[in-house]
């Protein structure tokens, strides 16, 4: 954990730093070091390192003994992967001053409070953890962890509480067994029986319903995808049938077996799992990725397997490392591939499956996606002889299973390849993917290499992709990215927007004032009025029509110029969609103009949505029109949608946090009166109530601003709600009337996407379940849809 | 010390900053340390680097660069075009703009760029995620920038490009070939062949 900087030339680190040696090193800075970096590579074997780090924490107990006991807890909850050495390091002051070992199990129970009061529930796992393993340091009695995770397997008895509250419970005891299972079961075995039953009969009576939302494949084979809890419990069941022989851990302490047993043990003071509060936010559920077993790793040691204790300990430690190590990636990927024990597993394996596991993950991965990019992309470095062959077996392997991938990841499998072939001059045995060229281009072979063809061309440029690619690739090769202008050739002078559209052009090209272009624009006639009984500002889809593609032609050139030419005509643009039927034909001819460059397309909407052209209702209802049918299942459009989501989202945000921060200052200016009052002079105090008075106006206005802003965010996720159900229904009831399979590539795309909704935005949709449930999300719903609904429900049930 | 003004790749070093001090939290009510050793962010830090043309003063400029939401985008290929910097910075947050720098007297792209984020925080992930990875095949270099000024878009180099395509020496035909002072050279040594 040094402060190493990243000084290779070949990538973009940072220079190194020198520390002056002539700086005064704070002692606490050194105390901080030498805790922090004990287990990390030396000359001197770990034992050794931990013996002389416990006599030079035990001299300096006197003076900063509040300082090693903060550090020390910060170690136990943020570097979980480093367990043993720290839990060994606490027996070994244990030993030496019992006090001491008394004052930090109260400060770790202490934190423990801390943490889960504030719905730090992974952190809360890594300190219950620490303390169980400090049984098998001689520091904590086991019959007081015993009556510890008694407490918590109670939490399953109560009533009316929430199954994700009752299953941290129980995952925090069922995850602490490979490390203390043996020692617990040697002095209380009749305990953690009756403990086991418990949670066996608890885990019979979960539902379950949540599970097939987060599958990443919907196949059983080759490995099931198992929901984390049957999964963690089958491989405790495993390890008790061997005894709790558990040989993977690394346990330093087992060297200090002779000093350690001398010491004196502490009892855990009492600890009552506290209460249930609304406002908990419990860890969702989860279902484990597998994607290897020993049979994909051809050479080398084993790979333990799916039910292995073993296993569990593996991927905690390397998930624990990349959460400690994300935003630096040559670290983190040093510090997985110094894994220890690293030679006794195919360790590459298993650190491809757990980043693919968290790029996977649903509902979200725990990081951005591109970080994981980036770490493999480091890693490969790191190992060019081994991981990048086990990245492309795991590639192989996705490719193979894409028709039982769920739709949500087999976007980031896109993102992910392409992103990654990009940083390798595109280099890929396409020829091996021949079998999806017979394939029809909507089943997901095919679909997922035509998308990521695109995605590279946007990281690259189309004669690139046409090199890249086998000629008998070229069904898939995306188009040229060019405009398509309806007015440009031959054919487009006879529309009847032609003239119009000359005349504004170059209108455009003389600087023409907005008046003046208004004023041409008058003159397009409109397809949509009978007579010219003059009616006003009506819709007239033509002058939009004419306007806009002539625009939009002239500042093709780049995005920097269309949203130039956005900005110079917004009063324009602004003009001519007043009406909700303008806002849905403006996307419309953008689609039109742009529908060989979905980038445009994209950054187009983006830009209107932010300076208001069209508001997202109006994209969302554009998205689902029958224009758009048959580009509905183009990863694209999924892009606009979910950005269009979040941009509402962070708007509401926005204006919530405006809201906070004017009800913090009034709140600050209204003590500062009372404190002052009876000091000041009349006209300080009149000036002082005219400024609240201010506040709570500006108050006010920005609570209907966050109620407007909320109102126009429920009705985002209705219509989008209310479109699906439509578009799904409909296919339903075709279905069945024609006696005809439902499980078309177009349904599976539908119906994830719906999923791929509830699943991305869960947190904000949380807040309109109410209305969901009474407008939408009916009994009479087909069950198809309405098991979407009721499977995002369970997620926090 | 030297510093030519505005190039990237000659450091000017920044006035000695006195000693940093780590104070652990004396409060005895905090549960544990923040251990910096723990919260290393390399990647997001500010470098040595300071803009030569910089209006205000050091202190001023390192302000901004610690709240910035702009990056400067180095060694960009000179064909490299706004959309493919926009799809690959994209991944770390929605991009707010992208200034394409030019040559100042041709007015094409010389190599670099400017991303502006709307927020800090997916600008720090571009430079713990994209900086130092390819685009266009090469590997390219994000750093922090006070924030775009009108100008600021041309190379500095008295050939119109960027400071450092006047004196390289190696052959880059992604960025016009050789360096503009071995250009010269070479035109100056090949024979008259008429």
């Amino acid at each position: 954990m040094s402060r190493r900087r990243h000084s290779d030339e070949n990538d973009g680190g940072q220079a190194h730093k020198r520390r002056r040696t002539s700086e005064p090193i704070e002692i606490e800075d050194r105390l901080e070091s030498l805790i922090c970096r004990v287990g990390e590579k030396s000359t001197s074997s770990l034992e050794s390192n931990l013996e002389g780090l416990a006599g030079v924490l035990e001299a300096d107990l006197p003076n900063y003994k509040n300082k090693i006991l903060r550090i020390l807890c910060s170690v136990a909850r943020l570097l979980p992967e480093k367990l043993t050495v720290y839990t060994t390091l606490v027996g070994l002051l244990n030993a030496r001053n019992y006090n001491f070992g008394g004052e930090f199990v109260e400060a770790m129970i202490r934190q423990l409070k801390e943490t889960l009061k504030n719905n730090l529930y992974i952190e809360a796992v890594y300190l219950v953890r620490f303390l169980s393993d400090l049984v098998n340091c001689h520091v904590i009695a086991a019959p007081s962890m015993v009556v510890m995770f008694e407490n918590f397997v109670s939490v399953t008895q109560e009533e009316d509480v929430p199954q994700v509250r009752s299953d941290w419970f129980v995952y925090v005891v069922l995850s602490c067994l490979p490390w203390v299972g043996k020692e617990l079961y040697e002095k209380k075995d009749v305990e953690m029986d009756r403990l086991l039953s418990q949670i066996e009969g608890y885990l019979k009576r979960r539902v379950k319903t949540h599970v097939p939302m987060l599958q990443v494949w919907t196949a059983e084979k080759p490995h099931p995808q198992e929901e984390y809890l049957d999964c963690l419990w089958a491989q405790i069941q495993k390890l008790k049938k061997d005894r709790w022989q558990e040989r993977h851990i690394l346990r330093p302490y087992i060297a200090f077996d002779s000093v350690l047993c001398e010491a004196l043990q502490h009892n855990l003071p009492p600890f009552t799992p506290p209460g249930h509060m609304p406002d908990a936010q419990y860890p969702i559920p989860r279902v484990i990725f597998r994607m290897f077993d020993y049979t994909d790793a051809p050479e080398g040691p084993v790979m333990p397997g799916s039910h292995s204790a073993e296993r569990f300990v593996i991927e905690e430690n390397l998930h624990c490392i990349i959460k400690t190590h994300w935003k630096e990636r040559k670290t983190c990927a040093a510090q997985l591939l110094s894994y220890p024990g690293k030679n006794k597993i195919p360790l590459n394996y298993h650190i491809v499956e757990v980043i693919f596991g968290e790029l996977f993950q649903l509902p979200l991965p725990p990081h951005l996606d591109v970080m994981y990019t980036t770490l493999l992309i480091e890693l490969c470095k790191l190992q060019p002889g081994s991981l990048p062959q086990v990245l492309a077996q795991a590639t192989e392997m996705l490719y193979m299973r894409l028709d039982t991938m769920n739709t949500t990841c087999i976007d980031r499998f896109i993102n992910w390849f392409s992103h990654h072939l990009s940083n390798f001059q595109f280099r890929w045995s396409w020829d091996d993917w021949a079998d999806c060229l017979t394939l029809d281009l909507e089943k997901p072979k095919p679909k997922f290499v035509k998308e990521v063809l695109e995605k590279s061309m946007r990281l690259s440029y189309h004669q690139r992709i046409v090199d890249i690619v086998p000629p008998t690739f070229s069904a898939l090769i995306p188009a040229e990215p060019i405009f398509s202008y309806k007015y440009g050739d031959e054919s487009g002078t006879s529309l009847p927007g032609y003239p119009v559209s000359i005349t504004v052009s170059n209108a455009i090209k003389n600087r023409a004032t907005n008046e003046e272009i208004l004023a041409i624009l008058k003159e397009v006639p409109n397809p949509n009025q009978e007579d010219d009984d003059d009616e006003g500002e009506t819709f007239n889809p033509l002058k939009i029509d004419v306007f806009l593609q002539t625009l939009l032609h002239l500042a093709a050139k780049s995005f920097s110029h269309s949203f130039s030419a956005l900005g110079k005509f917004h009063e324009i643009l602004k003009n001519l969609t007043e009406s909700d039927d303008g806002k849905l034909h403006i996307l419309k001819v953008v689609y039109e103009v742009w529908r060989n460059h979905p980038q445009m397309i994209a950054v187009l909407v983006d830009k209107m949505i932010r300076t208001q052209i069209v508001d997202c209702a109006a994209v969302a209802n554009w998205l689902f029109s029958q224009d758009m049918a048959h580009e509905f299942t183009r990863l694209f459009i999924w892009e606009i949608l979910h950005s269009t989501i979040r941009k509402m989202n962070k708007h509401v945000q926005k204006i919530q946090k405006e809201l906070e921060e004017a009800k913090d200052k009034l709140e600050k200016q209204q003590h500062k009166r009372v404190r002052d009052s009876g000091d000041d002079e009349d006209m300080e105090k009149n000036s002082e109530e005219d400024e609240e008075g201010q506040l709570e106006e500006q108050i006010e206005r920005l609570q209907e601003k966050v109620e407007s802003a909320q109102s126009e965010q429920k009705n985002l996720f209705l219509v989008i709600f209310q479109r699906f159900i439509m578009l799904l229904t409909e296919h339903l009831v075709r279905c069945e009337t024609g006696s005809v399979d439902i499980s078309t590539p177009w349904y599976k795309n539908c119906i994830e996407r719906l999923q791929q909704v509830f699943l991305m935005h869960h947190g904000t949709i949380q807040q309109y379940m109410g209305t969901l449930e009474n407008l939408l999300f009916t009994a009479e719903l087909d069950h198809h849809i309405l098991a979407v609904y009721q499977q995002f429900c369970a997620l926090q049930l | 010390r030297s510093c030519r003004s505005g190039s990237r790749s000659e450091w000017t070093t920044v006035p000695s900053s006195p000693a940093k001090v780590t104070w652990l939290c004396c409060d005895f009510s905090t549960m544990s340390a923040k251990l910096n050793a723990l919260t290393s962010d390399s990647y997001i830090e500010v470098s040595q680097y300071r803009d030569q043309h910089f209006k205000g003063n050091r202190y001023e400029q390192e302000k901004l660069l610690k709240q910035s939401n702009t990056l400067y985008v180095g060694n960009l290929s000179f064909y490299t075009t706004e959309e493919q910097v926009h799809e690959l910075f994209s991944k770390c947050g929605d991009v707010k703009r992208i200034i394409i720098g030019l040559d100042k007297i041709k007015k094409t792209a010389c190599g670099f760029c400017f991303v502006e984020y709307y927020t800090r925080g997916d600008a720090e992930n571009a430079m713990r995620f994209v900086n130092g990875t390819r685009l266009d095949d090469r590997i390219i270099r994000t750093d922090w920038d006070a924030g775009f000024k009108e100008g600021r878009q041309y190379g500095r180099g008295k050939s119109g490009g960027q400071v450092r395509d006047e004196y390289r020496q190696d052959y880059d035909p992604a960025r016009g070939g050789y360096g503009k002072l071995a250009q010269q050279h070479r035109s100056t040594e090949r024979p008259n062949s008429f």
